[in-house]
């Protein structure tokens, strides 16, 4: 139904190319305004947050500005926006608590995988938590991913109180002196007190067993997600005090941009990103690199 | 997310009053609005350009209703638009004439297709059939052992498929169906890997499954909280694969579902289920015009306007809300709506046409099912003039007092008297105000 986005984008480029040197007129500069928030909604930057960065774009650039100079304002904007809290990614340098929380199906697991994978690669002794005790095969997931990567999984029964499954997990994560301990948990939908509250608690037993350890927490939003990500994220941040975020499924055709508007109105960091299935689909994220990607 | 919703709502009715008539400057203010409301909901962008272009057609071509305001009027036109598109009435699942017949779940990673199965397989079973499920799930780990778990707990009967069967797929495939015929069983509910529709080779994969196993309903499973994506992965899924229908997952939480419109616009396919929970149960056939109000984030306020007026009890509902605006509503207004309204459906329908959002939700949980509903009214029958206007003097002697007269238990009055308390104080709410202010 709609050409793709970089097609789309790069006639509207060979248009403007053509009246360029003609007129240097304002509603050349609106029409590439236009097209630079309409690329922002379709990669799910969503109205209000793209109409703020389009404001400051307006302040920021010379009436005269060409099509290429507001691009690139625009990214600077951008990734100077998510570049705001870039620093201090968990390296493991000290014992580090990770949790994994989100919303259903986001990849929570995957992702707890992955940078089991990625710490051990590291040299780091590493444990992982199943404090997911509700979904079917939960369980089994996170312990087959254990095997395969040669990682001690701490499990849990059906049905148990996911703190409970934590609080042992810290016991031998600080009997062993472990250096990254990742918690998977159980999706929830962020409007359910009740699970939403479970969490909270999971993050108070961690905070209580293990006062010297370096929490993290991080929302692992599905990169296909729309603006309901910043509801979740404000509710997640509520109750398991995020730290960051870990975006995945980047490697489908879905821009994520929605973290955009997370960083920006929560001041959150965008930690690492996934880009497959397996244990290896790691990133760190760039800012400039996912920029580029959102509008290409 | 609320506060956004009654926000919006205020810009909207500010709007509505004073405007008389439908004009091109009106209609493009109105326009704009709900363009506004569909992008916030993750519409797809190109989706709702097709959809503006539709409404502005149409809303200036017609006649005004000497009931609604013009603003109220576009906005009725594209709730009807929108429940048009998601399919006017609901659709029922297929089976095929010669069983057993096949339904089978494609779409993207942790879109919901497992624990969708599940539901469907109990869903069948509530309408006589006895369903056997079976998983093509051979990559995310313990995929195989989370269907069987959820297939025993609910007492059907599971199919284990191995890589080592897959091996032959042709083979493989044609001793499942075997299997499902000589066993009788009736349908085959098939789930299968998550994958990206860019993955050529897993899309081909699936053709070829869905080649064999010649499905009856071939379903796309799709996450409520996608954003403007839906219409890539879901067209392609149509495109590659080929679908029947659409099942929406994840509606419990607050999400618009925005999605819904993206998909069903770009595959045609409409939408037969929604998912609304992690557990089994949580599964509802689809009502398209609950989506389109969740989508534009309004209370379906106009079809109680219109079932009011279908009804010929205007002047009562106009009343009632009247008295709902003015907080003079009384257990004995309760119990005249109890037994009016009954035309126009329960209360717990009337409660339903509220945006399922916020404050709302508790209301509808709060919802009044028919049978206690003749409770209710025998209840209210007991109680004094005085008790009916203040509910508040109702203190132990008198609720016992009520019990006997009524033959209803003393929690049941308790809880009458809670309710009512509840619904009064969520009347007071300003977004409720507005929405009544609707009415008239
Ligand atoms: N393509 C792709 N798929 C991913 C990625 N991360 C996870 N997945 C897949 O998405 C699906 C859901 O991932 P899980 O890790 O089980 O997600 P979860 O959040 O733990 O899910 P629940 O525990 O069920 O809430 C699985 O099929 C994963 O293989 C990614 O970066 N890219
Ligand atoms: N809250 C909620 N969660 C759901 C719903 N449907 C599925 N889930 C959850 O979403 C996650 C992914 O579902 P799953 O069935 O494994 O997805 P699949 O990867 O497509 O097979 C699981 O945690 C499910 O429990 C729903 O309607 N509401
Ligand atoms: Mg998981
Ligand atoms: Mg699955």
């Amino acid at each position: 139904m709609f050409a793709n986005l970089r097609d789309k984008l790069a006639r509207t480029r060979t248009a403007f190319r053509k009246v360029e040197d003609l007129f240097q007129s304002g509603k050349r500069r609106e029409e590439i305004l236009d097209g630079l928030e309409e690329a922002l909604i379709l990669a799910d930057v969503g109205v209000a947050a793209s109409g703020r960065v389009l404001e400051a774009l307006r302040t920021k650039t010379r009436k005269d500005a060409g099509e290429a100079d507001l691009e690139r304002a625009l990214k600077d904007e951008l990734a100077a926006m998510l570049s705001r809290r870039a620093d201090g990614r968990p390296d493991g340098s000290g014992p580090t608590v990770i949790l994994m929380v989100g919303v259903n199906g986001g990849g929570k697991t995957t992702s707890a995988a992955k940078l089991a994978a990625r710490f051990k690669r590291d040299g780091k002794r590493v444990m992982l938590a199943a404090a997911d005790t509700f979904r079917a095969a939960a369980q089994e997931q996170l312990a087959l991913w254990g095997k395969k990567l040669g990682v001690p999984v701490v499990k849990g029964s059906y049905g148990a109180d996911p703190a409970a499954v934590v609080f042992d997990a810290i016991q031998s994560f600080k009997a062993q002196q472990g250096d990254v301990l990742v918690v998977d948990t159980a999706g929830r939908i962020h409007t359910n007190t009740n699970l939403m509250n479970e969490l909270e608690k999971v993050k108070r037993i961690v905070v209580r067993e293990h006062p010297g350890a370096r929490l993290e927490s991080l929302l692992v939003l599905d990169a296909t997600i729309g603006q309901n990500a910043i509801p979740q994220a404000r509710e997640f941040l509520k109750f398991s005090g995020l730290t960051g975020i870990f975006l995945t499924k980047v490697d489908g055709t879905a821009k994520g941009g929605a973290v955009v508007a997370i960083a920006e109105e929560l001041d959150l960091p965008i930690r690492f990103i996934g880009v497959g299935e397996g244990e290896d689909d790691l990133f760190e994220f760039s800012p400039r690199e996912f920029v580029e990607a959102l509008l290409s | 997310m609320f506060d956004q919703l009654s926000e919006r709502l205020e810009r909207m009715m500010k709007f509505l009053r004073g405007e008389v008539k439908v004009t091109d400057k009106n209609m493009a203010e109105a326009l704009k609005m709900m363009r506004l409301a569909f992008l916030e909901a993750d519409v797809n962008y190109k989706v709702v350009r097709d959809f503006e272009a539709r409404i502005k057609e149409k809303a200036l071509g017609e006649e005004v209703l000497r009931s609604l305001s013009p603003a109220q009027q576009v906005i009725k036109i594209v709730r009807d638009e929108l429940a048009g598109i998601l399919g006017g009435q609901q659709k029922p699942l297929l089976f095929s004439s010669r069983p057993p017949s096949v339904i089978m779940l494609v779409g993207l990673q942790g879109s919901g297709k497992t624990t969708t199965c599940g539901k469907l397989a109990r869903w069948v079973a509530g309408i006589g059939k006895s369903p056997l499920l079976v998983s093509f799930d051979l990559k995310r780990p313990a995929a195989q052992e989370q269907l069987k778990t959820i297939a025993t707990s609910l007492g059907f009967p599971f199919y284990e498929m191995t890589s080592a069967r897959m091996a032959s797929p042709k083979e493989a495939l044609k001793e499942l169906l075997v299997h499902t015929a000589n066993r009788g069983f009736d349908p085959l509910i098939v789930d299968t890997a998550g994958r990206l529709h860019v993955d050529d080779e897993l899309m081909e994969e699936l053709r070829l499954v869905r080649a064999i196993l010649d499905p009856t309903e071939v379903v796309y499973v799709g996450d409520a909280m996608t954003g403007q994506d839906a219409v890539r992965s879901a067209q392609a899924f149509e495109e590659k694969i080929g679908l029947t229908s659409v099942i929406l997952t994840k509606l419990d939480g607050d999400a618009r579902g925005g999605a819904a419109l993206s998909i069903v616009a770009v595959t045609g396919r409409p939408i037969k289920f929604i998912g609304v929970g992690e557990k089994p149960d949580k599964f509802e056939v689809f009502h398209p015009e609950r989506m389109a109000s969740r989508i534009l984030g309004l209370g379906d306020i106009l079809s109680l306007i219109e079932k009011a007026q279908g009804e010929a009890d205007v002047a009562e509902t106009e009343e009632m809300a009247r008295k709902l605006r003015k907080q003079e509503f009384t257990l004995e207004d309760f119990k005249k709506q109890i037994v009016q309204m009954k035309k126009m459906g329960s209360l717990s329908d009337l409660l339903g046409h509220l945006p399922q959002v916020g404050p709302f939700k508790n209301l509808a949980k709060a919802q009044v099912d028919d049978l206690k509903i003749a409770h209710f009214a025998a209840i209210i029958d007991s109680m004094t003039p005085e008790e009916r206007e203040n509910p508040r003097v109702l203190n132990g002697s008198r609720r016992a007092r009520i019990a006997r007269g009524s033959g209803r238990p003393v929690n049941e009055i308790n809880q009458l008297v809670r309710q009512f308390q509840e619904m009064q104080k969520m009347m007071k709410r300003s977004v409720v105000q507005k929405l009544l202010g609707g009415l008239k």
